[in-house]
């Protein structure tokens, strides 16, 4: 009941502060249109945010430690939040500002217009990319190395059951887990990689074809489509995976070449869809109608006339798709079938660290490891996601 | 008279690409009660952003940077929000262009018609039912009674333009900004809801500010008018002197628009093979007719415009020639052989002799590729030019055009105006040697201006090539220009064809007669004439549904 | 649709078909495969068998699971039927999809629409942000995260929702709060993007404009001019999402251990019992085309074009 009664006060307060806040805002600078043209609702945004942001800076400076002795893991966690929250934007800045200083005129343009946002996600794009490709040089042990002490605890710090050779601490079995996270990096963003390369390849392909053709193989395809997007994707990929778990076991080849097939086939669907709406909103515009009583190929109007158009919004897909199968594969691994042991992965990575979640409480450094496999996912999806963001608003602004 | 609204200075910024850009840099304007400013100018000279800036209103991403509205002695420019929202629809009403888009497609006209006068407090909810009818019945609106209680998408653009003029009244307002209210129209539609318009506002001695880019509509309906160009005033002066002694040269250039005449081409020797022969062609959508039994010829370096409004089956009719919908009976004949129905099935050489011009260069160009590019490909794929060759071709088909071609040959489309992309379209389809062209309202999405150098430029290729031309277009005075035969076409029928001469010189056709007199004319007394001579039972779609 | 739906009726069943007998081949006799294969009649063609199938989908007879008769034939007690398993799990899921929707639903859409009405601002940015970044995590991530702090660091709520039969509702409905405020983080954040892309859209329109410059109230203007016409994109951001829940129930009952119908789906597919795979698959498709139907059919009935035609 406290609870309530305290939430309830709080409300109350913050109402007549926004009252006071618009009354006042109207009285010392003299009725400017800002205020006086204020709705209550926006006053209370303002003071609503006022309240959050002064209870943020009183939690951030909290001691680390109660007096108990225990740590006051809440605490922790914040300052890291708002230390990583204020170095990535730190960060971003400093890598927009070299990128509108270096590079040609056309690159400087670029990032002039761009948002910190969308530099993030570059920058993280980057990162990993360079992550993923140079994994084997990076990376202090091999992702299959069994390495002689298990379960050592993040952090380095002997005290606390830590080890400085494994800063993150060892799996069950004794692997290290930053080696670990970072051929998950390539395995994991690689394989997405190539399985939206080949969605795209499927589903781009036949789109453009569907749009440009009509007529029956259009009708044929779509409703093929239809059909397979009926189902949801996930749901759909464990049941073709249960199949080929199967199939994998009787030919010998491996699972994860399922996988790859089994999601660029579902996905290449979701492309299929935008490729022929694209296309069909190409094919409608004079100049193809032009080229088509030029007595034009199919060929030229495919690759000359209607691709070059749909790069824009095909690449802002691309982006998308990326994501959405990177989550799948992420999720499958999460349940156990998708890419297989030994190779790291990091979705298989977060389901086998997940217990060390329950150490939070006394050791915060423990809880961190699953969920920083968890969060190299969450973190990259959300980098694409930003700059997929600045795409389409870049190019729906050009349009008007 | 009394002033009502003073715009003094005024001055708006537009936001793009994260700066401020200028639209409108400090304009003056007065109004006295019950008088009508018709403002006018091309697009982009900033007609709509003043017209609602004088009711201190303004679009997203656009401001008012300097100036003062003041409108009954209040400045809205200062006023609070609550102080604008009491004068908005009550003291000041808007009509916009798109009736359609305009009304809110979840209610019903009547209940968007009450929703002012109720929210001012001016009338109760049947009170303005009431008047609304009444309103509707003045604006001569079919069904008075009834017509309210639809919703907007079962009225047509018309009676939809009609009852927002009617919304506007529902308060009496002291002033009505029309925004452009019969440019989506039809001539003939158009000249309804211009008298209705015009009637009602001189019986409620409302003033006016109306806003188009068509001289002789405003020459109807403005008491004065102001010229604007690209953000400023070019002049002011009282439609009447306006009209007969425009000041400054660019005024003078926009009434000189209506004087080129091509003189007419002799006639072909009766023998002649026509070079498009059109025979009998009846074509359908679907599985319903929207062509019936269409026949004309084209002689060798003559224009033939095919003149209708919406839906009359102008465009079809192209359709059915370039082989894009192959007709479901009669044939097309090119030099006296009849041509494959399908384009398909055509030859290189029969695709190359007919070409095509586009309304709108934006979707006839491609985006993606240089001027040099689009013109280079015909040139290539009819001629087999490469290198060089084709280089040197491009440039003379560049210079026919009238473009400096090191200058645009690398250009994007996006880089051009409207006039030089619908430049580069002909380029294109003169780059592949055509005896034949078909030009599909190449004019009307242009200004006045820049459409006069089309036509002229047109004319110039055709007295040069030997170029014969299908002109599809609604404007008459186009026709007037440049055409040697007219074909009208009305339901996807010809309602009559013949020579120009012949064809603006009575008697003719009903519908004919119909089309041509709703032309607008610069004559300011043009309306009244007509209205006297016909009456108003006699105009728009209440003469057409005789028909 | 309904051609749709029977389309797939044919490639759920068919596809797992093919492999069936390789499944029954582990860790089994030859005489009992040959057994089984009677049993289940796996040794008619494969048109008799889906049409068996399918006519005992129709009659709620979702066959027999797999892997209880196995049991049942090595000497376990009684067989199992794939309804009996399915039942109590698809009830515990459609409770915990209920409970999501009733929180989900009224915030994403206040949300979305304020983010709309007060675009470009501090809080529109903020939220953007924030959603993005819960889209764009998986799952798992943020049901950890609500772990690590709803119930490891603040125990206020408990991290395995155990639930069972005859538990009482607030009891049950605190075990579900999890998963049920996981489910609720993606899911608002797809919502409300939606919903505020569709008001925005709405707001652009000159009939708004309009509304506006007949000088009416901020709030009559979206009551009564906006809101009318945003049901129908509302509602299909609603429903489609509901689909979406389908796929996020998966990942998000198997870290809670919830045991839903996704819990148990992921379960048979690892031990490869293909009847109450092909079940659930069945359900889980049925739910995604209904909801997707339903978008349809309330986005057609809400528009004013249809309603009143001319």
């Amino acid at each position: 009941m406290s609870g309530l009664m305290f939430f309830a006060i709080v409300l109350i307060g913050l109402l007549i502060g926004a009252y006071v806040f618009r009354l006042g805002g109207q009285a010392v600078t003299g009725n400017a249109p800002k205020f006086r043209d204020m709705s209550f609702g926006e006053a209370f945004g303002f003071v609503f945010g006022a309240a959050l942001l002064v209870w943020a800076l009183y939690y951030y400076f909290q001691p680390k430690v109660l007096d108990t002795g225990v740590p006051n893991a809440g605490v922790v966690f914040f300052r890291w939040a708002v230390q990583g929250f204020i170095i990535a934007a730190i960060a971003a800045f400093v890598f927009r500002f070299l990128g509108r200083m270096v590079g040609t005129e056309g690159t400087k343009k670029l990032f002039r217009s761009m948002p910190l946002t969308a530099a993030f996600g570059i920058l993280v794009i980057i990162i990993y990319a360079v992550v993923a490709v140079f994994a084997g040089v990076i990376a202090p042990y091999g992702q299959a190395e069994i390495l002689g002490a298990a379960n050592v605890m993040a952090g380095g710090d002997p005290a606390l059951g830590g080890n400085p050779d494994y800063p993150l601490g060892t799996d069950q079995i004794g692997r290290d887990i930053l080696s670990r996270l970072i051929f998950g990096a390539q395995n994991t963003v690689g394989i997405a990689f190539i399985t939206t390369c080949l969605a795209f390849f499927i589903g781009g392909s036949l789109g453009f074809l569907a749009a440009t053709l009509q007529g029956w193989l259009d009708q044929l395809l779509s409703r093929g489509v239809d059909v397979l997007m009926a189902i949801p994707s996930l749901i759909f990929a464990l049941l073709l995976m249960t199949i080929a778990s199967v199939w994998a076991n009787e030919l010998g080849i491996p699972l994860t070449i399922f996988m790859v097939l089994i999601i660029a086939v579902i996905d290449s669907t979701r492309v299929y869809r935008l490729a022929r709406a694209v296309g069909l909103n190409i094919v409608v515009m004079d100049y193809i109608e032009a080229a088509k009583l030029r007595g034009e190929g199919l060929g030229y109007l495919v690759f000359k006339e209607i691709l070059p158009n749909a790069m824009a919004p095909l690449l802002a897909e691309f982006g998308l798709r990326f994501c959405f199968v990177f989550l799948t594969i992420a999720a499958l691994s999460f349940l156990g079938v998708g890419i297989q042991p030994p190779l790291a992965d990091w979705g298989t990575m977060v389901r086998d660290l997940a217990p060390f979640i329950n150490f939070a409480a006394f050791a915060p450094t423990a809880a961190v490891t699953p969920l920083l496999a968890a969060g190299a996912i969450a973190l990259l999806t959300v980098a694409v996601n930003f700059v997929v963001d600045w795409m389409l608003h870049k190019s729906s602004g050009l349009k008007e | 008279m009394s002033r009502l609204l003073t715009i003094k200075g005024l001055k708006i910024e537009g936001r793009s690409d994260e700066t401020w850009n200028p639209i409108i840099n400090g304009v003056d304007l007065e109004l006295n009660k019950g008088e009508v400013l018709g403002l006018i100018g091309e697009s982009g000279a900033g007609k709509s952003t003043i017209g609602l800036a004088s009711m201190g209103y303004t679009r997203d991403g656009v401001r008012i940077s300097d100036g003062t509205v003041e409108f009954d002695g209040i400045d809205l420019v200062k006023a609070s929000a609550a102080t604008k929202r009491s004068l908005l629809g009550k003291r000041i009403a808007y009509v916009a262009q798109s009736a359609a888009a305009s009304f809110n497609p979840a209610h019903k006209l009547i209940d968007q018609h009450t929703e002012g006068p109720t929210q001012h407090n001016v009338a109760g909810r049947s009170e303005s039912v009431q008047d609304g009818i009444e309103l509707y019945r003045k604006l001569r609106l079919p069904n008075p009674d009834e017509i309210g209680f639809r919703y907007p998408h079962q009225v047509s653009g018309g009676q939809l333009q009609r009852a927002m003029t009617a919304m506007a009244m529902s308060c009496r307002p002291d002033l009505i900004i029309f925004d452009e209210p019969t440019t989506a129209l039809d001539v003939t539609t158009q000249i309804e809801v211009l008298a209705a318009i015009r009637e009602i506002v001189e019986e409620f001695d409302t003033a006016a500010i109306y806003i188009t880019h068509d001289l002789a509509v405003v020459a109807q309906m403005a008491d004065k008018i102001k010229v604007l160009l690209r953000g400023d005033e070019v002049e002011e002066a009282d439609t009447r002197t306006m009209l007969s002694a425009p000041k400054e040269d660019y005024t003078k250039s926009l009434w000189a628009v209506r004087e080129f005449q091509r003189p007419q081409q002799p006639s072909p020797p009766a023998d002649a093979t026509p070079v498009v022969s059109v025979r009998n062609i009846t074509a359908a959508y679907g599985t319903t007719d929207v062509l019936h039994d269409v026949s004309f010829d084209i002689h060798a370096g003559r224009t033939v415009a095919v003149v209708g409004e919406s839906g009359s089956g102008k465009s079809t009719t192209a359709r059915c020639i370039t082989g894009l919908l192959p007709p479901r009976m009669g044939e097309i004949a090119f030099d006296g052989k009849v041509l494959p129905a399908d384009y398909r099935k055509r030859t290189k050489d029969q695709l190359r002799q007919a070409q095509m011009i586009y309304q709108m260069a934006d979707t006839a160009l491609n985006p993606r590729k240089t001027i040099g590019e689009i013109i280079g490909r015909p040139v290539q794929f009819y001629g087999g030019l490469t290198g060089a060759k084709r280089r040197e071709r491009v440039n003379e088909l560049l210079d026919q055009i009238e473009l400096e071609p090191s200058q645009y040959y690398n250009r994007l489309p996006s880089e051009l105006s409207g006039g030089q992309k619908q430049r580069v379209g002909i380029a294109r389809a003169l780059a592949a040697d055509p005896k034949f062209i078909i030009c599909d309202e190449v004019t009307s999405a242009l200004d006045q201006l820049v459409a006069e150098g089309i036509l002229r430029l047109l004319a110039d290729l055709q007295d040069n090539l030997g170029l014969s031309y299908m002109f599809i277009t609604h404007d008459l005075a186009t026709v007037k220009s440049i055409a040697d035969e007219v074909v009208v076409m009305k339901d996807g029928k010809v309602v009559e064809q013949g020579p120009k001469t012949e064809m603006f010189t009575p008697p003719h056709h009903a519908y004919t007669d119909l089309l041509l007199s709703s032309v607008p004319e610069m004559d300011p007394d043009w309306l009244s004439d007509l209205l006297k001579e016909r009456g108003v039972d006699n105009i728009g779609d209440a003469a057409v549904d005789k028909m | 649709m309904f051609v749709v739906s029977i389309v797939i009726f044919v490639a759920v069943n068919l596809l797992p078909g093919d492999f069936a007998e390789a499944i029954l081949g582990q860790g089994a006799t030859p005489e009992s495969v040959a057994k089984i294969r009677q049993d289940l009649g796996l040794d008619q063609p494969m048109v008799v068998r889906y049409f068996d199938w399918l006519v005992g989908m129709l009659t709620f007879d979702l066959g027999t699971s797999f892997a209880q008769l196995n049991f049942a034939n090595f000497g376990g007690a009684g067989s199992v039927t794939v309804a009996e398993q399915i039942a109590p799990r698809l009830s515990n899921t459609m409770f915990l999809a209920t409970v999501t929707a009733c929180i989900a639903v009224p915030l994403a859409v206040t949300l979305g629409i304020l983010a709309a009405l007060y675009r470009n601002t501090a809080f529109d940015k903020a939220a953007n942000m924030f959603t993005l970044s819960s889209i764009s995590s998986p799952e798992f991530f943020m049901a950890y995260i609500l772990i690590l702090f709803l119930a490891v660091l603040n125990p206020i709520f408990p991290s395995l929702s155990n639930i069972f039969e005859g538990m009482p509702f607030s009891e049950r409905l605190e075990k579900s709060m999890l998963p049920a405020l996981t489910l609720t983080l993606v899911v608002t954040a797809h919502m409300m993007r939606m919903t505020r892309a569709a008001i925005i859209n709405l707001l652009a329109s000159p009939y708004i404009e309009m509304a506006r410059l007949k000088g009416l109230s901020p709030m009559r203007v979206i009551v009564k001019h906006a809101l009318p016409n945003a049901l129908a994109p509302i509602i299909n951001v609603i429903a489609l999402n509901l689909a979406y829940l389908i796929t996020g129930v998966v990942v998000v009952e198997v870290v809670f251990v919830y045991p839903g119908i996704g819990q148990l789906f992921v379960d048979s597919v690892k031990i490869r019992d293909i009847p109450v795979v092909q079940a659930c698959c069945l359900i889980f498709a049925a739910a995604y085309i209904l909801l997707n139907l339903t978008a349809d059919i309330l986005s057609i009935v809400s528009n004013p074009r249809l309603r009143h035609p001319k």
